[in-house]
Parts: C-alpha cells; structure tokens; sequence
C-alpha cells in the first residue's frame, strides 16, 4: 500500500478538524473495506485519522421505542443486542447475514454504512472504472458483471451497494447523525446515497471531513413485523445475489403498513415505494405480493450476465413477504 | 505386536502443525534476507516497450529492479513431461525475465526486491509498463491452434473399436449432449513461496513443490549448474493439489532476484498472483453419446472434446480416461483435441481428467438411466466388464460393483422414488444422484535408505513430499511393520535433495512408489544387518541367509524360531557399530502394460433445492470406494472428504471468470472466486472395500484424487432427480437452474 500518516482521533470534533484538513484523509474504523481497498491501491489516502476509539459506541433507547446507536457499534454487537434481536429483527438477520464473525466483530456502523462496492473492476486497480479513475470508462458494462445492479445504473457506472445492513435500515427509516466541517446535521436514510448518474466516485451527500456519530430510527408500528432474506450461492460468506428486507402490518385483514428495500441488485440501497404503496389496503395473498414484486423491479435494465436477477428478486420479495405475513 | 498399517493413527507431524512449529517455506527467514515481488502483464499478448522504473528504484528500501534489462541470462528450461528419464518440471517455456515478450495476463515481467515486504509491494506498484499490445486467443471457440497431441499421459490420444456413430444411430435408447466444465484455480491455503540463497556458486532454495527434485533440475538448469550445487528443501507444504507440480516461476524468480542483489530472497505470491502465474484446471467441452439395447447393455460409447493448452505448455487434461476403463462396450470411440491459447498454462488440478471426465460421463450415464427407466446404480452394474473394455488386459484389482452396493447401502438408495421431483421436504425438492468415481493406479521410481540404530530405533528417508496428506505417517508405518518396530520409533524425513531420490508427487502415486523403495531398502538392510550376524559366533542368526530370517521385536529373528533372534542392539554391539543403514532404487516392473490397474468408486449425493431461487445445498454426501489397502484410516478418510469437499465446490461454486476483452481474470481472489465454506459442506462419509491388490506395493492404490472424481455428476444427477432439470455446464448456479427447462423423459 501507499505510504500514510496515522493519527489517532482525540475527538470527535479533533477527528473532523483533521480530516478537513487534507483532501486525502480518511477516518479509520474497523479497516476492513478501507484497508483492504488500501493494499490494492484502490483508496489511496495519505492521512488515517483512526476513529476505533472514540465513545461512539452505545445502544441506547429513544423515546417511543426507537433506537440511537453510536456510529462506533461492532456489527455483532448490534446484531446481538436485546432490543434488536427483539424488536427489529430485520436488521440482526441482515446483520448476521453479512462477511464472517471475525469481520463483523471488526466492522462498525459507520464503516458498514460507507463500504465500497465490491464490483471487481473497481478492485482491480488497472481496468478502465468511472467510479474509482473519473473519466475512464465502466469495465463491467460489457464485461463480467454477475454482480452488478439491475437497478439505479447509469451507462457510467452498475456498481452494486454491496451492505446487508444498510438494506434493513433503509426499511427502518433511519436517520443519519453527523459532524462536519459545518456544524452537524440529521440526515434522512433516503437522502443519504446517490445513484451514480454520471458522478460515480459520489456516493452519498457528505463532505469532506463529515464524521458519522450514529444512526437513530423510531419504533416500528405495532403489529408491524420484519424480516431479511438473502439469496447466494454458497450458504455463508457471500454477498447477495439478491436479498429484501420487509417490514409488514396487517389489521383487520389488510396490510396497514408495507416497507420493501432491496439489496444487493441495486447502487443503493433501494427501497421500492411504488410496490410498497401497492400493497397498502390490500389482503396479504400471493397474488398481492407478486404485483408489488413486479412493481419493485419496473426499470430493471439487465446486462450481460445478471438479467436472472430481475426475477430472483422479485421471488425474495414475495418469499420475505410471505414469510412475515405467515408470521 | 499388531500390524501398525491399516489403524487410524494420527499424524506424526499434528501436533507440529497445529502448534504452529512446522515451518513452511515462507517462513525461513535467512540472515540478510530481502524480499521480492513480482510485477505481471497487463496485456495477454504483446511486447513491452519500456519500463519506467524510476519511480520504484527510488522508493524506500529498494536494493534493485530486476527487469529484462538487467536480469541475469538463464537458459530454456526442460518442460515437464518432455523426458522420460530425467526429473523435468519447467512449467512454462516463456522466457520470463529473458526477453521482452508476453504471453498471458499476468506473466511475471520483473521483480522488485527490496529490505522488506511491504517497501517491496510499494514499489512493485511503482513500475510503470507500457506495451505493444497484440490480440489474444483466450477461450475454446477462439481462433487459437487447434490440434490433437501426439500422446496423451503416453496413451494414444485416440480410441476407436467397432463402429461407435453407427451404433448410436442404430441404438435402441440413447442419450448424446455436451457437456462443460469452466476454467479452475488453485486455492491451496499456502500460496506459492521461494526463499533462495546462493553461496559462491550453489544455490540453496525452500520452495513450495510438489517436487523437490524436480525444482532442483530446473533450477539447475536454467542456472547452467550442477545438480550436487542446487539443494531444494520443502519440509512441509501447506496443500498442492497438483498446483505446485512443476517449477512454477516463483522458484527461478526468487533465484535470479538473490543473484542480483547478493543476498537471500523470499518471494511470496500473492493470492491474486497465484491465479494470474500458477496455472489452473483447463475449461472442458465434453461430448457424451450412449447407446444401449433395452436390456440396458451399453451398444456404444463416445466421449470426445476440447481443452485448452496454452502458448508456453502442452497441457493435455486427459477426460476421456474413465471412458476407457469403466464400462463394457462393444463399440467406442474416444478422442481429443486442444486450442493452444493466450493464457497461462494450464496445469495439474486434483483428479486432471478424471474429475471433469467424470462429470460428463457419469452424467451422460444418468441421462442414459432415465431414457432407459433403469436405475442409475443397476445400470452400472449391469455393463461391469469382465477385463479391460479399451485394452483387453485382465484386471489387477476390480472390485467396482463392491463399492458400489457398499455405497448405496450405507447412503440408503433404496429410498428413492425415481420419479424427478418426488421427494419433497417441505418446500423444498429432495433430490438423490450417484455417479461412479475413477482414477488410475499410477507407480513412479524412487528410492530410500533406512537406518536402524543400537538404541532400536529406525530412521527412513526419501525426497517425497509431504503436502497435508500424511506421507510421513503412512511411511512411518509401512516401514514400522517391514522393521518389526512400533511406529513410534520410526522416523521418517522427507522433502530435500540432500536424501535419497523421489519423483513428484502426483497422480496419486507417491504412497506406493515410496513404499515399494522402503521395502527394498528394508530388504537390503536385513541383509547388512545379517552380514554382522551370520559369522558370528554364539549368535542365533549364524549360518542363516536372509530367507530365513525375519524382522521381529526390533531385531532379527528365525523366522521358524521367532524366540531365536538378536535384537539390533546386540547385533551391532557385537560389531562395533552405533547403526547400520541401506539404500535401494526400485522402479516399477511392467505389470502396468499386462494388467489394467485403476481404483474405483461410487459417490452418493442428497440435495435440497429451492425451487423459486435455485439455491442447491447438499443435505448428504457418501463415497465408497475401491482403492485396494487403505493404509492409514484416518488421513485415507481425509484424504477422501477433501477430495469430495472439492468436488462439491466445482459441482456448485468454482469459476474463473477470464474478461474475454483483456485476458484479465476478474474474480482472482477468495471472495470473489467461490469455494466451499463451512455451512455447505455437511458431514461427509467415506467408506472403503479394503481388498489388497496383489500387484502393487502394499497392496495399496494412491487416494489423493480418486475422492474428487464423480462429485459434480453425482450432484448434477441429484439436482436432475430433484428438479427435472439437467445442468450440463458447471456450476449449477441459481441462473442456470433459474432458466433451465424440466426435461421429461423420452
Ligand atoms: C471478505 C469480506 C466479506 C464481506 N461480506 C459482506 C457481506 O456479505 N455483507 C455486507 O454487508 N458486508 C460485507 N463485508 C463488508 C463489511 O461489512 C464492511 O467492510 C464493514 O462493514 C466496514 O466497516 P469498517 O468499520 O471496517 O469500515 P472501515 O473500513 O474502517 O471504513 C469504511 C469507510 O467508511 C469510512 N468511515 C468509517 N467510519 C466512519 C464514520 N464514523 N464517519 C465517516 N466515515 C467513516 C472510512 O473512512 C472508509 O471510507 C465484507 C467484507 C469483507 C472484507
Ligand atoms: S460499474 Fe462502476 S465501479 Fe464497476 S467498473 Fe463500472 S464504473 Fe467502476
């Protein structure tokens, strides 16, 4: 990797000051998506400023039963916690799902919510790859792009989001939480993330030296259940072909409250408000989930070697849909 | 005392290996030592036009930039296979570091070296390389040369008896498709590492072989040296799998980088460096065609195809080999052909041949069961030859249909409906295949020298290679029983030029090949150690000749009178000795020519498959096989379940994807290019006939490769009988499941 200066964070505000400072310098977490893409050339920052040990790592209750949770929190952790396994299952199997446990022992909220996508020329340093070189052209467009998304492409950039959590905390309507170089700010979940449009290396609204301190997001209705289904090919250890995670209601024989996002088929983590409103005050049956399914993909754009995932998807919905519903 | 041979006992190196105190050759660091890193190709074909290493040569702690500008001047190597008579191993004929020319994506073009790994990485990054880029030929259907080699494994390349397309034109039920199996790469969790150091003239090199001699003779070779100045050590390996087979460049480049900077060099392959540099498993396109009478007699056999070679190798993988010794037929046509391409060469990978030769004939046997609504076990029972279907030649040990009924009783076939999709558990499709395993009982030369001390114990040696698989171990107590000792006064050493000569290990051979040395080297050590003993006065053994006396109880014995013997303690007492010690070179006799010697096997498979995502896991998984003498239960049943773990991976997971547009594999690391994980490997059984085969020494065939050989079928038969659906193209993904049509039988 390239030669960088290390500095350990004395404080939140010191972390930021910092990183302003150089139009190089990154936070540190749990390393493990900067410092892998840090031996591959692919981040080449000249500063670290390691956040690991700032205080940004408490669960804590809000009132009406949602939860903040420090930007600092170790995915197992949050994972594991009483009030999540309890109340927001969707977001511990989404969780669970994601790397290894050594990996999510190490990974932290923060750091999860930022991870690079794993599309393969990005990583590879040399291919032609408008995200990671500006400029020069997308490799996966006519190339191997199994992994790619279906959804929210332009012909500049496919890349997949790659998180299994951010894809339950769009369902969750989080909030994002920072500190910047201009004050700090709330940032709704569906405003964090860009489509890459024709701005790949954009990936999300911060600036420069804008520090994540937490997430918060408010209870969920409550009969409203959740659930996280990823599909793969090896049963463990693999990012999502294609996966959902779902938040339903029903009252009275109807859904009275329907959330959908998808994940690993899209450049963000995509939640579907067309299926959701689709769903709304209708009877929880095949025939409604499959319609909303349908709805979800509407604008999918196939490449070359993903198209199946246009239809897996749509049977995770229904099948994460189907699984709530039977309760 | 009780045979040691046959008892699971645990490896003698365990508790070494899991205490983190077997050293493996990354992990000798010499004094002085510096590092090296590899630059590859960025072009699959072409030429460099320059270098800028500017950069590179100024970053902290570089001591040199080797490129072909200053590299010192090396002569051809000797490719493997290309002597029958000398240890050739070079795996590529490429001049790397010789000229300016590249021939795949991902050749070696320089080597950094610097103080450490880290400012050798760093500027490795630096070296910038501009090409003359040509266009490149990089899958089967390019415009590469195409030809038919001259031998395949020193086999004909090509089988015909009676007339195979018109007994499948006239055949009452019949099945022909083709089948394809992708390109594979190594993932042996040691990646390929060199630590070389000269002294004056003689080069000293820890290397990661499959093949120390081998390594030394192209070493040797490239370096204009004698064989006595080179001495290549490879105590432990950390996996091979045929990957570490030949020289692969890492070895010649560390060599040449010690040479230019005057101190020992570590170079260390990186994980992506591996799949761009060592070779892989070829891509495969089988055609299968069976035809049978509605007895479900084979009438005709026909298996042909294409791999891939490449521009600096001829690699044949030999897939139609299991067609010519499984089944009866009276007419069969088998055939091959390759596409030379732009890649890097294509090598050895666990079962070559056999494995994806397997997948496409034991499915075709599949396809052929149901056209036939036969069961697919019954099927293979019925065509059973009585000698050997392609040579004629009797059989050395056939004990195929045992494994068989082995298998499928302790796997429980008898439970399933035939019906595609008739086993369901809950909404998942129940599915379960079988497919038969096969692999050839190859022996090579080799030698060993065995000690006996005053002190009774026994030390063995021999230059073979211990890659996971327990060499030591099994040797140990092969040669504990010929001494009469415990095993655990036996050692063994291996896996350095300095002792006695072995040839590579591969093609599951080196068990048996080394065993037959130890035996006559323990032959010719009874023999030494009766010299000391028959003049003797008041010795029991005097007078005796060797017939007449046995190892026992740590010496010798009257083999009629066991209580009438010598310890080796007193015999050497009496002689004034602290040991006495033989050597012997055995080569295998002819009994290959005269007789037809393979091991077999049945592999049994359980899969759940999720109708809506195509999601297969494997719920069950049991192989029986006919593999002779098992010599050690314990690492045997490893060696077993590795291979079926493996096979799982290629039936399932394993892909190179190869960018057709740059020659560039794109999925050269663990999370990309996918191999079994825990959660989709269940419990998996392995069972054995035990039979000894009279031919071979211990009466013992290899088992390294068998294991993995009818795997893929025997889960692309079970995904058949749970769907309705056939894949004939690995790996059964969920897309290829997503879009394959339910096949109704004929
Ligand atoms: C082999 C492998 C497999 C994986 N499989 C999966 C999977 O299946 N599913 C899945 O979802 N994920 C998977 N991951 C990704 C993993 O979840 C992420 O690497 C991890 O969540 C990143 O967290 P981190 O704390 O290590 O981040 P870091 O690597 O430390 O940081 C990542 C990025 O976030 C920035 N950053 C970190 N914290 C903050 C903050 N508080 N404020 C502002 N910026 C910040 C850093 O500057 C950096 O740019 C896998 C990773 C690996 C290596
Ligand atoms: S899809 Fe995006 S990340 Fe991948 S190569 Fe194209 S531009 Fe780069």
């Amino acid at each position: 990797m390239n030669p960088f200066d290390y500095a350990r964070a004395a404080g939140a505000a010191a972390a930021v000051t910092q990183v302003a400072a150089s139009p190089r310098a990154k936070f540190l977490a749990g390393g493990t998506t900067l410092i892998d893409l840090m031996k591959l050339h692919v981040e080449t920052p000249d500063t670290l400023v390691d956040i690991g040990r700032l205080p940004l790592d408490k669960v804590e209750a809000v009132a009406g039963g949602g939860l903040a949770v420090g930007a600092n929190v170790r995915n197992s952790d949050l994972a594991y916690h009483d009030a999540v396994l309890a109340r927001f299952p969707v977001l511990s199997e989404a969780l669970l799902s994601g790397a290894s446990p050594q990996l999510r022992n190490a990974a932290t909220v923060g750091g999860n919510l930022l991870q690079r996508t794993r599309c393969p020329y990005f990583r590879d340093g040399v291919s032609p790859c408008n995200k990671r070189a500006p400029g020069s052209g997308c490799a996966a467009l006519g190339g191997h792009n199994r992994g790619n998304a279906v959804l929210g492409g332009s012909e500049s950039c496919i890349a997949t989001s790659a998180s299994d959590m951010c894809v339950a905390m769009a369902v969750l309507n989080v909030t994002i939480k920072t500190q910047g170089p201009k004050g700090e700010r709330a940032i709704p979940f569906a405003d964090f993330y860009l489509v890459p449009g024709e701005t790949p290396e954009r990936e999300t609204v911060l600036d420069h030296g804008e520090l994540i301190v937490g997430v918060e997001w408010p209870a969920l209705p409550a009969g409203a259940k959740s659930h996280y289904l990823k599909v793969r090919d090896r049963a463990s250890y693999q990012f999502a072909l294609a996966s959902a995670a779902v938040v339903l209601e029903v009252a009275g024989g109807v859904v009275t409250t329907a959330r959908v996002a998808l994940g690993g088929v899209a450049t963000k983590p995509w939640r579907v408000p067309d299926a959701e409103k689709l769903l709304v005050g209708r009877k929880p049956t095949a025939e409604a989930f499959a319609a909303a399914a349908e709805v979800a993909t509407k604008g999918a754009v196939p490449r070359t070697f993903n198209g199946f995932k246009v239809a897996l998807v749509r049977r995770v919905i229904v099948r994460a849909l189907e699984t709530v519903a039977a309760g | 005392m009780t045979p040691a041979v046959g008892k699971p006992l645990d490896r003698v190196d365990g508790r070494q290996k899991v205490t983190g105190t077997a050293r493996f050759a990354a992990e000798y660091d010499l004094p002085g030592l510096a590092h090296g890193v590899i630059v590859t190709s960025t072009v699959a074909k072409g030429r460099v036009t320059a270098f800028d290493t500017a950069a590179a040569e100024r970053a902290p702690g570089v001591l040199a930039v080797v490129t072909p500008k200053n590299a010192p001047k090396l002569r051809p190597t000797e490719p493997f296979g290309s002597s029958e008579t000398k240890p050739v191993a070079g795996t590529t004929t490429a001049p790397v570091l010789q000229s300016d020319q590249v021939f795949w994506y991902g050749q070696p073009i320089a080597v950094v070296v610097a103080g450490t790994l880290d400012q050798a990485k760093y500027a490795a990054h630096l070296v910038r390389v501009t090409y003359d880029a040509k266009p490149a030929e990089l899958t089967l259907d390019s415009k590469g040369r195409v030809f038919v080699p001259d031998k395949v494994q020193q086999e004909e390349p090509e089988i015909t008896i009676g007339d195979a397309e018109g007994a499948l034109t006239a055949a009452a039920v019949k099945m022909d498709h083709t089948y394809t199996t992708p390109q594979h790469n190594h993932n042996a969790i040691e990646p390929h590492a060199t630590v070389a150091a000269w002294d004056g003239g003689k080069l000293t090199v820890y290397d990661t072989t499959q093949f120390v001699f081998g390594v030394r003779y192209d070493l040797a070779t490239r370096f204009g040296l004698k064989l006595d100045d080179v001495r290549v050590l490879a105590p432990f390996v950390g996996g091979g799998f045929g990957g570490k087979g030949g020289a692969w460049p890492q070895a010649f480049l560390a060599a040449t980088a010690a040479k230019v900077v005057g101190r020992p060099v570590k170079l260390v392959l990186g994980r992506d460096q591996v799949y761009a540099c060592v070779g892989g498993r070829t891509p495969t396109r089988q055609r299968v065609a069976l035809g049978a009478d509605a007895g479900g007699k084979l009438t005709t056999l026909i298996h042909t195809g294409r791999t891939s070679t490449s521009t600096t190798n001829t690699f044949t993988e030999q897939f139609n080999f299991p067609a010519r010794h499984l089944y009866a037929s009276p007419n069969i046509h088998l055939a091959q052909e390759l596409i030379e391409l732009d890649v890097c060469p294509p090598t050895f990978m666990r079962g070559p041949g056999e494995c994806p030769g397997t997948f496409a004939l034991e499915s075709g046997m599949d396809e052929l069961a149901v056209a036939l609504k036969l069961d697919p076990v019954e099927l293979r029972l019925r065509n059973d030859p009585d000698k050997d279907p392609t040579r004629g030649t009797p059989f050395s040990l056939r004990k195929y249909k045992e494994a068989l009924k082995l298998g499928a009783e302790k796997f429980g076939w008898a439970r399933r409906t035939p019906e595609p999709g008739s086993m369901k558990d809950g909404r998942l499709l129940v599915g379960l295949g079988v497919a038969s395993a096969f692999y050839p009982v190859y022996r090579m030369p080799s030698s060993a020298r065995v000690e006996v001390t005053a002190a009774g114990t026994a030390l063995v040696q021999c230059g073979c290679q211990e890659m996971g698989m327990g060499t030591a171990t099994a040797q140990a107590q092969i040669a504990a029983d010929l001494l009469g000792l415990p095993v655990d006064r036996v050692k063994f050493e291996l896996g350095d030029t300095a002792l006695p000569f072995a040839m590579v290990a591969g093609g599951s051979s080196q068990t048996i090949s080394v065993a037959a040395a130890v035996t006559a080297a323990v032959a010719a050590l009874k023999t030494a150690l009766l010299a000391l003993a028959e003049k003797a006065d008041g010795s029991p053994l005097k007078g005796l000749k060797a017939a007449d006396v046995a190892f026992r109880d740590g010496g010798l014995a009257r083999a009629d009178d066991p209580k009438a013997g010598e310890s080796f303690g007193a015999i050497l007492a009496r002689a004034g000795r602290k040991a006495v010690d033989a050597k012997a070179e055995v080569k295998p006799g002819d009994e290959a020519k005269k007789l037809s010697m393979q091991s077999y096997g049945a592999q049994f498979c359980e899969v759940r498959v999720d109708p809506d995502f195509g999601t297969v896991r494997i719920k069950r998984f049991v192989g029986a096989f006919d593999v002779g003498r098992v010599i050690n239960a314990k690492t045997a049943r490893s060696q077993f379940i590795g291979g079926i773990t493996m096979g799982l991976g290629m039936a399932l997971l394993e892909e190179t994807h190869r960018d057709p547009r740059t020659g560039r594999l794109v999925n050269a690391d663990l999370a990309e290019y996918m191999v079994p994980v825990h959660a989709d490997v269940p419990a998996l059984e392995a069972y054995w006939v035990g039979d000894p085969d009279p031919h071979t020494p211990m009466g013992a065939h290899g088992i390294g490769e068998i294991g993995i050989t009818g795997v893929a079928a025997a889960v692309a038969n079970a995904v058949y009988h749970a769907t309705g659906k056939r894949i004939r193209d690995l790996p059964i993904t969920p897309e290829r499941l997503m879009s394959a049509a339910r096949e109704s039988p004929r």
